[in-house]
């Protein structure tokens, strides 16, 4: 049994009455592959939104790494190991390729920044493509970018929202293998519309609907989980 | 010597050069045009490189000015000491304005910093017994030396005004290649995204805001010295508006552009208010044709049309 990494309890999110998220406990086995799925609307990117700290929960705990996270802000939550990456590609468009991940790169400290950063854009394939505008790569090569950077900061835990959003058949398998490749150093927290994704990858799966979890555990009991396909598989 | 070292050298050796050459108006003018460059210089490390629109930077460069300034005339300082004083004052009061202003943006960063420079302007007003309010006071032409060298004469002006002008240009020349610079321009260009990375927005805007109030103070302290007036229209609300167009004409986020604003500004108030009493006609067209055919500035086009490596 992993241990857990993070946790949530009773972790809530109100807008002026409505409940994008409500009264969520959620467990993060460390070095697992953990899917977030729900229908749109669900509160899958509030919920992760409220992790990572880039909004305040109305109510709830977070615990990672075995601290108390809840108040701490969003920078300081990074900098202890919760990378994110944007649902809406979220790069610096007008700067170089190269500079995106120098700047994921020098924010955790090294001596040798070019190397570094020349290291983590040929994970993702991008190396030839460092002096060229970051806003004028192709969206596949965006979002790879953009994985890049959520990686090369070697996170303990990585948040991923909707990462193949967008990408060729091919990418995806590419993006397929780089997520297996991470764990089981870094955990990984997914939100993915593309079942066959998470089928592929995850370890366990939550399911959100309306802001409440529906129901959690491995992919085979997911998809036996009569509410689940009631409400989502399409039953 | 990489290419950008490279022009920021020659283009110091022209100005050292150009003192020989120079007749004595234009000599005058130069040292002036480096001492505002270096103002705008600062201006342009928070506007241009963080994002950060203030419209009170006359406070910063008014505290360098009054400080060293009042330290001469009220408190006996010699120069030097005066000069150090009024570096740090510029620093210092940029942290006090920015723990509060940075607490906003955009729009409410501009007005909280316009209100903070009227403040300060108000305050010398209101001090008036000291500061001599709106009329000013010289500065002693005795006391502006350093040791046996006279500040006040025009071959040791010109050069005191190009050494600041030079370590002002180098070091923001090495920021805009340092981890820093990155963090600074990440903050322009995607607050969010580097808040996502770990970076602390607070922080990295605060840095950048007391190193361009350490310019601002630098230049208002050898401003004092070198052309010994000290007033009050110093602190006003042109010489917040005054950096921010030379950057803009020069191209903002480009380390030259600054001095070549300020440069081009200069001449183009001199030449056109020979011509006409509404020189200022001129200066809102330029700025009109600037906005229309090159937005981000003369070195900004330049380095869109082929010269990346314009830092």
């Amino acid at each position: 049994m992993a241990a857990i990494i993070l946790s949530a309890r009773g972790l809530t999110k109100h807008y002026d009455g409505l409940k994008a998220v409500e009264n969520v406990d959620f467990d993060l086995k460390a070095g697992q592959i953990h899917a977030l799925i729900g229908p749109n609307g669900a509160g899958k990117t509030t919920f992760v939104s409220l992790l990572s700290g880039r909004i305040p929960p109305s109510a709830g705990t977070i615990t990672f790494d075995g601290e108390d996270i809840t108040q701490l802000p969003a920078h300081t939550r990074v900098a202890r190991g919760i990378a994110y990456t944007f649902q809406i590609t979220s790069i610096y468009a007008n700067l170089p390729v190269f500079d995106n991940v120098a700047l994921a790169i020098q924010r955790k400290g090294t001596k040798h920044l070019h190397s570094d950063t020349m290291a983590a854009l040929a994970r993702v394939g991008l190396e030839t493509r460092a002096d060229q505008i970051a806003g004028t790569l192709a969206y596949g090569h965006q979002r790879l970018l953009e994985i890049a950077m959520g990686l090369s900061m070697n996170p303990k835990l990585l948040i991923l929202d909707e990462p193949t959003q967008g990408l060729a058949n091919a990418e995806i398998e590419a993006f397929n293998a780089l997520v297996r490749a991470v764990t089981p150093q870094t955990t990984v927290l997914l939100i993915e519309h593309n079942m066959d994704v998470v089928m592929d990858l995850a370890d366990q799966i939550t399911v959100l609907n309306f802001g409440e979890t529906l129901s959690s555990g491995t992919p085979a009991e997911i998809r036996a989980d009569p509410a689940v396909q009631t409400a989502y598989l399409g039953g | 010597m990489t290419r950008a070292l490279a022009l920021h050298i020659a283009v110091l050796a022209a100005l050292f050069a150009a003192q020989y050459l120079l007749p004595p108006y234009h000599h005058t003018n130069i040292a002036r045009i480096m001492v505002l460059a270096v103002f705008a210089m600062g201006y342009n490390i928070a506007f241009g490189y963080t994002g950060l629109l203030s419209l009170g930077h006359a406070l910063f460069f008014a505290a360098g000015l009054y400080t060293t300034g009042l330290g001469i005339e009220l408190w006996g300082l010699s120069a030097a000491p005066a000069l150090a004083l009024g570096l740090i004052a510029g620093g210092a009061i940029a942290a006090a304005t920015g723990v509060l202003a940075l607490r906003t943006g955009g729009v409410s960063f501009m007005i909280v910093t316009l209100m903070f420079a009227q403040a300060g302007y108000l305050t010398i007003l209101y001090f008036g017994q000291y500061t001599r309010g709106d009329e000013g006071f010289v500065i002693t032409r005795a006391a502006r030396s350093i040791g046996p060298i006279d500040l006040s004469a025009d071959t040791p002006r010109y050069l005191t005004a190009l050494a600041l002008f030079s370590v002002a240009l180098l070091i923001n020349l090495a920021l805009t290649k340092s981890r820093l610079g990155r963090a600074m321009i990440g903050m322009r260009e995607n607050e969010e995204r580097s808040r996502m990375l770990g970076y602390n927005p607070f922080r990295i805007k605060l840095i950048a805001l007391v190193i361009s109030g350490l310019y601002a103070g630098a230049a208002g302290a050898a401003y004092s010295v070198l052309f010994g007036y000290v007033g009050a229209s110093f602190a006003a609300i042109q010489y917040s508006i005054l950096p921010l167009l030379y950057v803009l004409l020069g191209g903002a986020g480009t380390t030259l552009g600054p001095f070549l604003g300020a440069l081009l500004m200069f001449y183009l108030i001199d030449i056109s208010s020979g011509y006409t009493t509404a020189h200022l006609f001129v200066v809102g067209a330029a700025l009109l044709v600037l906005v229309l055919f090159a937005p981000k500035g003369i070195l900004g086009w330049v380095r869109d049309k082929g010269a990346k490596w314009l830092p």
